[in-house]
């Protein structure tokens, strides 16, 4: 099967998906080329989950097309399946079985033979190392290993295409890193990756392509460098000793929108350009002015940030001196889905 | 495999594809049983109703009930008692496969099963064979203690096992009908409330406990067309036991080994492929 290096590994045209009264894709369109890693981003709900899945035969779609290694996820599923490794965001490994048994189970499954099944089984718990808990049961494993034995279990047949749905939620930074230096081996052993997360940083670490996904559709497209052109702003937030009417003139020339003044009068924010020295030339603005700063906080553009740049329509239509509340509610709104104890999976459950 | 290098593009992933598809489904059907297996081996109290209860129902039929039900025809109440205990212990495990089908639709496991080249059914096939294993150990559990207290089989060792396999089979397709329950089932634990609703029933109102004759007639008609007790009568004439039941003119007592073969492929033609219908069912989104 001779592929040309240009040729697309994952090719999706018009992929459309409702679940009950969720329009969970409303025709998406992208492509992996052979070779690279693609970043699925968007917040829970977006869709990407529903991408995954369709991707990689588990669900159907309503209309549209998706070719994973050339072929038909619907016409010819058993084909797609022999070239796909999946790690999905639902622990989906079995939890009375130790990490080894999982690892030869799923390579049984998948025709490897148990000889070849036990071989590999050693070499991926080795190069994740978790060749110390390789004989416990799963239900003792900490997040991070889970996750681990996870990737390790999509990798068991070293698939050329592989689907990494959210490998890093809900996990702590240290884990995180681990579970990101293995997926640079991927890339740099030539396998071709679709990774979705909620997390800007990580596909501005991991991937070649980013793809932004809201409500169902593709909102933009670029490389990481790209899309933090496109949301450069930044927010400022000072906290005052006591409620001064003076701060907010003395901010307003530095600062390109309208200041926003919380209720008690000690709370300021505002949207900036990030500048060199934003901070300093601020506080020394409301020094000169005889205000007293307890706090000042610069925050960078996050993934929300990126949204609200991207998606347009949530800020522009109130004009600017309503945008910040929104944008602070959506803050919010959007850092309480991170949490992954109350998290919701897409799709599934709709 | 010495390095860890993984796939260089082009080339064709890991997989020896296998030349025989029949094989292929073997070695999956198997690898799923022996999951199912070490399931049990991990939490070994979930074996209590193939290991502790037919214990507790042997020793409460024979010493409590025993002495107070005559047996028509004549013979003792142990020897005539013991299929009867092999068959409501066999119907009610079968509640297990249910339980078990419908916790693994239920975790996130189905998802990489689905997503693998594999036999999609040998999910259920595998499924029902661990639970044949345990109903085989079922079946030792009730001939020892069965053996301990008093019973003692008159007829050859092969007519003997011949008599444990026909209960063993019925019990094999029934599996079929509960896993069709399972596959429905909102939750492990609705899967649960089947079995007590209609598998504990399904044994009692039978000859399995009590012979037929002291019941009211409609209710005679019932038992004697209930597969359990053409099953229970079947073990009973090849064990040489008691079996009050050859005696009552109706098809299925006066022929039990030919009623319980027949029940039993019956219900399994009909059952295992409803049953892989509502698994696709269940898997399709």
């Amino acid at each position: 099967m001779a592929i040309p290096a240009s040729t697309p590994m994952i090719e999706v045209e018009e992929l459309t998906k409702r679940y009950g009264d969720t329009q969970a894709l409303a025709g998406v369109d992208f492509s992996v080329e052979a070779g690279t890693i693609l970043g699925l981003l968007g917040p829970n709900g977006a869709g990407k989950t529903t991408a995954v899945r369709i991707l990689t035969t588990l669900a159907l779609p309503d209309s549209g097309h998706a070719f994973v290694a050339g072929m038909d996820v619907v016409k010819s599923p058993g084909e797609v399946r022999r070239n796909i490794g999946v790690a999905a965001q639902d622990a989906t490994l079995d939890p009375l079985l130790t990490g080894r048994q999982n690892l030869v189970l799923v390579g049984e499954l998948s025709d490897m033979g148990r000889s070849a099944s036990r071989n590999r089984a050693r070499e991926l718990l080795g190069q994740f190392e978790l060749t110390d808990a390789a004989d416990r049961v799963l239900k003792g494993y900490s997040g991070g290993m889970r996750r681990r034995l996870d990737l390790a279990a999509s990798l068991m047949t070293r698939p050329p295409v592989l689907f990494l749905d959210e490998p890093t939620t809900g996990l702590d930074p240290t884990s995180r890193q681990r579970v990101w230096d293995a997926i640079r081996d991927l890339i740099a052993d030539g396998v071709t990756v679709l990774l979705t997360t909620q997390y800007l940083d990580e596909a501005d670490a991991l991937a070649s392509r980013i793809v932004v996904v809201d409500h169902g559709r593709v909102i933009a497209e670029g490389t990481p460098l790209e899309l933090k052109e496109a949301s450069r702003g930044a927010h400022l937030e000072i906290t005052l000793a006591t409620e001064n009417p003076v701060a907010v003139a003395a901010l307003s020339p530095l600062v390109g929108g309208k200041v926003q003044v919380s209720p008690d009068g000690r709370r300021l924010s505002a949207g900036v350009d990030i500048t060199t020295g934003l901070a300093t030339s601020v506080v020394r603005a409301l020094d000169q002015a005889g205000v007293i700063v307890d706090n000042i906080e610069v925050r960078q553009p996050s993934l929300d940030d990126v949204f609200f740049s991207l998606t347009g329509g949530h800020i522009a239509d109130g004009g600017e001196s309503d945008d910040l509340e929104d944008a602070v509610s959506e803050v919010q709104s959007s850092e309480a889905t991170r949490n992954p104890d109350n998290r919701q999976f897409e799709g599934i459950n709709a | 495999m010495t390095t860890t290098t993984l796939t260089q593009f082009p080339v064709e992933s890991d997989r020896t594809k296998s030349s025989n598809p029949v094989l292929g489904r073997l070695s999956d059907v198997w690898a799923m049983t022996r999951r199912n297996l070490v399931h049990i081996s991990r939490e070994p109290m979930q074996l209590s109703d193939v290991t502790i209860q037919p214990v507790l129902f042997t020793v409460l039929f024979i010493y409590i009930f025993g002495g107070g039900i005559p047996i028509p025809g004549g013979g003792s109440y142990t020897d005539f008692v013991l299929a009867g205990l092999l068959s409501l212990n066999l119907v009610t495990s079968t509640m297990g496969t249910a339980v078990g089908l419908s916790t693994d639709l239920h975790e996130g496991m189905i998802d990489r099963f689905r997503a693998l080249p594999m036999w999609r059914a040998a999910v259920l096939v595998g499924r029902s064979f661990a639970d044949l294993m345990t109903a085989c150990l079922c079946a030792l559990i009730v001939a020892l203690t069965g053996l301990a207290v008093g019973w003692r089989p008159d007829a050859s060792f092969a007519s003997v096992i011949a008599g444990f396999a026909v209960v063993l089979f019925f019990a094999y397709s029934l599996s079929w009908i509960v896993a069709c329950v399972g596959l429905n089932s909102k939750s492990p634990e609705s899967a649960t409330s089947f079995g007590f609703i209609v598998l504990f029933p399904l044994a009692f109102v039978s000859n399995a406990m009590v012979p037929s004759q002291h019941m009211p007639g409609w209710l005679q008609a019932l038992v004697n067309w209930n597969p359990v007790s053409a099953v229970t009568a079947a073990a009973r004439d090849l064990w040489g036991n008691p079996n009050p039941s050859s005696t009552v003119q109706a098809w299925p007592m006066q022929h039990p080994v030919e009623a319980s073969l027949l029940w039993s492929v019956v219900i399994l033609a009909i059952a295992a492929p409803v049953a892989s219908r509502f698994f696709r069912r269940r898997t399709t989104e």
